[in-house]
Order: C-alpha cells, then structure tokens, then sequence
C-alpha cells in the first residue's frame, strides 16, 4: 500500500499568522463562527503500473474552533471522497431454462463511480440519522437516481439496494469510522480508502465539521486522479488513436511469435 | 507482483498472468492448438470482463499462430489462393462478429452468448473428438492398422457452382464453401476470441477433403490474418484490446508453446487427441457449471457502453 499525503496549509498557517496578531483583533474572535478549511498540498494523483490501491491522507483545519468544546470531544468531522458522476445500468439475473440470466435491469443517472468516507466516531454519535438524509452524506444517503423515474416503486429500491450493496463489494463505495484523527485542537487528519480498482477522473473531497451534533461547515477540495504517463498514454490512445492502437497490438503479437520463433526453434 | 491494465482498468498478478500464458502456451505446444479457446474462459475465470478477455484473446492469437505459420511457409506447405479466399470470408464473418458483439454488450447478453457458443462448441467438439480418440486406442490395442479417410470421395459440396481452381491443394471446388466456412472462422474468433483451427481443421479436412499436408499451414495462416484484422476492428469498434495483458500472454504463451511441443513427441497421435478432448470437455462442463449454478450476486453493475 503506497500512502499518498496531501498535507493542508491552512493549519500551518494558522499557527504562524495567529501569534503576529494584535490582542484586539482576535477579541471577537470567540462569536465568529467555527468553520472547516481541507487544502491538498497536490491536486493529482497518479495510477502507476504496480498501483494496488492506497491509503489518501488529507489534513485540515478548524479555524476559530471554542477550545471547551474541543476538549469534550464535541467536534466531528466526517471526510468524504467523492468519484466523477456516471450512469450504471444494474442487471439482475434470473433462472431461465434453469440457466441464470440477466432479465431485469434498471439504469441509474450520474452514480459517484466511487465513495469513500471517513468519520471521526461511529455514525450514529456525530449526529442523527434524518441529518444524514437530508445531507444526503454516506453511502446509504447518497441520491441514486433511476432514469426511469415511473416504474415501480418496490422495484427501484430493490435496485438502489441492490446497487449499493455491489459497489461496496467491489471497494468503491467504502467507510472508515474512525479515520479522521485530531491531532491538535484545531488540525485533523483524514485517511481514506482508495480502492485498487478506483476510476480515472476528478474527485472532490468534501469535509462537514458538526459540533454537538449540529451540522456547522463544510469545505471542498478537487482531487484529479489519472493513470501514470506510460498506462495514460495507452489508454489515450486506445481511446483517441483506437485504429492505430490496434495495428500497433498486431504487430507486436507479430513480433512476439517470430522473436519466439526466432529465440527457441533451431530450424 | 500487481500489475495494472490500462485498458481493463484493474490491478492483476502479473504472475498468474504469466502463468497463465505458459501454461496454455504448453497445451498448445502440446496437442498442435492454438490456445485461444483456453486463454479466453480462463480470463473470464480470473474476472477479466469477458468484453475485454474475448479482443484480447485474438490479439494473444496472433503471437501464437505466428511461429506456427512461419514454419509452414518455410516447409512450403501452406495453400496461399485456398487461404486469402477462407481470410476474405474471415474477414466479413469477423465484421459481423464485432457488430453482434456489441450488440450483445449493450444489451447486456454478451456474457451469456459468449459462455453459451463455448459450451455448445467445445462440448460437441470436445465428445466428438473423445469417441474418436477412444476408437483409435481401442484399434491399436486390437492390433488394426488406423486409416484416415481417404480424400477425393465426393460429396454434395463438390456439387455447387463458382467452382475454382486450388493448384497447393488439387482441388476443383466451389468458393460457397470455402468462403462460408472463413466466414464462419471469422465469426467465432470475434465473439469467442479463438482462432478457430479446432473447427477450421476438421472442417477442411472432411468437408473439403484438403490434403493433410496443407491443412494445418493454411489453417494457421487465414488464422494469423483473421486474428489481427479482428483485433484492429475491436481495437476500434469496442476499444477492448488490452495490449498489457496480450502481452504478458504471449510472453509466457511462446515459451510454454517450446516445451509442449517437444513434451508432445513422446505422446502417441491418439493419446494426445483423448487428452485434448478431455481438456475441452473440461473446459466446456465448467462453463456450463457457472450457468446453472446460482451465482453469488444475482445483480451486476455495467456502464451504459456495457463494461
């Protein structure tokens, strides 16, 4: 597991500029509202050839953070990771003449390829589970939504569920309840999964700050995640180039069997 | 060791894969075949998306059928006039192929059309060549002198029209035939990623009444081109050829192809014809297997362009 650190500024700076200021300026400091800053030292990460996934660590920062509270614990914040949009069509297999047989199928419009949290206590302590909802924050809240919005109803949630439920199997949807960690009163460090199978793309990495439950702030970040020069570079031009990449596949299976020929046979 | 595959978009053991190439690399060696209809169900096996294990295959076809051909064309014993009309009826099969094959992706059948053209043809293949096998044995063991038919006799085939004449093969024979059974090659490569020799040889031999001697030559070389004209269409069409993990096929699959072959000349024709039968069988049941048993998700995600 290779880690990727994106260590943020806005703490560090903080801790510089808050002592050069005047007494004066930080009085009213205590009724300004608490908010959450995310920065990432890089905005790109790179998918190399032996890429089998990783841990993502990002730092933040509560500015103007009530220090009582701090010490009770009554801060949370909860991490997420959040993949490109696309549609996915879920099928589901039925038996067929005793074969298993894709009949069903139900398509989603623009579905987070992948979702990765991290929290800093279980869920039901940071706060209650209609905020979530309404946030539409964790894999079960996210909005899933079916193309076709008329079918049945019972059939949809069969397949949101459904949906959920594979993309956690394969590690793209994923939690880490405990994986945000206060390392001082006001800077935490968050690591989150990224699946060995994580897609190419823009990410967002979006930070909630709760304090006694309540929902107070939130911060984002954009992560671009993209395949290294030599696996981009294939991919692009299977993409871009496809003629030309499937004559250069040809002639490298060409030149496959006659170096082997070449190398083994002795007539 | 992981490796990642640009195309398929997933982390593998490079290893395995390796493993994977010479140990069909060594059964084809082995028994004369090209692999293509090992390589392809064991991708699948290994959770390769069929889309991408099927382009991929014929692209690892070529490498193998290569050394193949070039030692054919050195003992000159390939029919070059009999193979480009069998690559020019490839060459419409393997277009109509990729078509059906995304067609079927995007629908969501491919899967399934796939597992089902292997059961279908490798079990009937697979038992045919069993009940042959065991015949053979069963009359060397009687002491018999084993004889292949003899070519020449003829059949409704040598009655159709647009005959033409194969000066390699002394053969005065309609192209309806030959074109159709390219076609048919073609057809099955694209969807099945094989090269197709298991049909094509006894196809040539029985219908067509080749002579043996530039059966396995011309077979490899309309193989050959067939493969790499349906690599560059799905190249194209499906963009599914995932030049990394060909590669580490053919790697492992020519040098595997080395040993088997000299493994193969201290086994007799008729115990390697069961044992290749066996393994088709093999393969067949075990596809199958996976269609009739209830799978351990009934749901699948895809995108909208089927991976």
């Amino acid at each position: 597991m290779s880690v990727v650190r994106l260590p943020a500024l806005a703490g560090t700076l903080m801790a510089i500029l808050l002592p050069l200021m005047p007494a004066a300026a930080q009085a009213p400091e205590t009724t300004n509202p608490e908010n959450i800053q995310i920065g990432l030292s890089t905005d790109r990460v790179s998918i190399t050839a032996d890429f089998s996934g990783a841990d993502l660590t990002i730092f933040g920062a509560l500015d103007n953070a009530d220090p009582l509270v701090s010490r009770h614990g009554r801060y949370d914040v909860i991490v997420v990771l959040e993949g490109p949009p696309r549609p996915v069509v879920v099928r589901k297999k039925n038996r067929v003449l005793g074969m298993w047989i894709n009949t069903q199928s139900e398509t989603f419009v623009s579905v987070p390829v992948s979702y990765s949290v991290a929290t800093t206590r279980a869920w039901q302590d940071v706060t209650n589970p209609a905020s979530y909802r309404q946030m539409a924050l964790g894999a079960d809240n996210i909005t899933l939504i079916p193309a076709d919005k008329t079918g049945d109803a019972e059939t949809i949630a069969e397949f949101t569920a459904a949906l959920r439920e594979r993309k956690k199997a394969s590690e793209l949807f994923s939690e880490r309840v405990g994986g945000v960690h206060f390392l001082s009163q006001s800077l935490f460090r968050a690591t989150l999964h990224l699946a060995p199978n994580v897609p190419v793309g823009t990410h967002r990495a979006r930070a909630f700050l709760f304090k006694n439950g309540a929902f107070i702030d939130e911060s984002s970040a954009q992560l671009s995640i993209q395949k290294a020069g030599f696996e981009q570079r294939l991919f692009r031009a299977a993409q871009e180039n496809s003629f030309l990449y499937g004559v250069a596949a040809v002639a490298l299976a060409f030149l496959t069997g006659w170096v082997g020929r070449v190398v083994f046979r002795k007539d | 060791m992981g490796i990642y595959l640009p195309i398929a978009e997933m982390s593998v053991n490079m290893v395995v894969l390796l493993a994977m190439g010479a140990a069909v690399g060594f059964l084809s060696g082995l028994f004369g075949v090209g692999g293509g209809f090992l390589i392809t169900p064991l991708l699948i096996f290994y959770n390769i998306p069929p889309a991408i294990a099927v382009a991929t295959g014929a692209n690892q076809v070529i490498a193998s059928s290569t050394s193949g051909a070039l030692s054919h064309f050195k003992k000159g014993t390939i029919d070059f006039k009999l193979g480009t009309v069998l690559l020019a009826g490839g060459v419409v099969g393997s277009t109509v192929g990729v078509w059906v094959f995304s067609l079927l992706r995007s629908v969501g059948q491919l899967d399934l059309f796939v597992s089902l053209l292997y059961v279908a043809l490798l079990g009937t293949v697979g038992t045919m060549m069993l009940i042959e096998s065991v015949r053979a044995m069963r009359r060397a063991a009687g002491g018999a002198v084993p004889s292949l038919r003899k070519p020449g006799q003829h059949n409704w085939i040598h009655r159709l029209p647009l005959k033409m004449r194969f000066r390699a093969s002394k053969l005065f024979v309609s192209v309806i035939p030959v074109l159709g059974l390219g076609a048919i090659i073609g057809f099955l490569a694209s969807i099945m990623g094989v090269g197709g020799g298991f049909i094509m040889v006894p196809a040539l031999i029985y219908l067509l009444k080749v002579p043996t001697n530039v059966v396995i030559g011309t077979s490899l070389f309309q193989i050959v081109f067939t493969a790499a004209y349906t690599t560059i269409v799905h190249a194209t069409t499906n963009q599914t050829v995932d030049v990394v993990l060909a590669f580490l096929l053919m790697i492992g699959g020519v040098a595997g192809a080395q040993y088997g072959a000299k493994a193969g000349q201290k086994l007799r024709g008729e115990q390697l014809r069961a044992l290749l039968a066996l393994l088709v069988v093999a393969v067949a049941l075990r596809l199958a297997f996976d269609l009739f048993v209830r799978p351990n998700s009934l749901y699948s995600l895809s995108s909208l362009s089927g991976i």
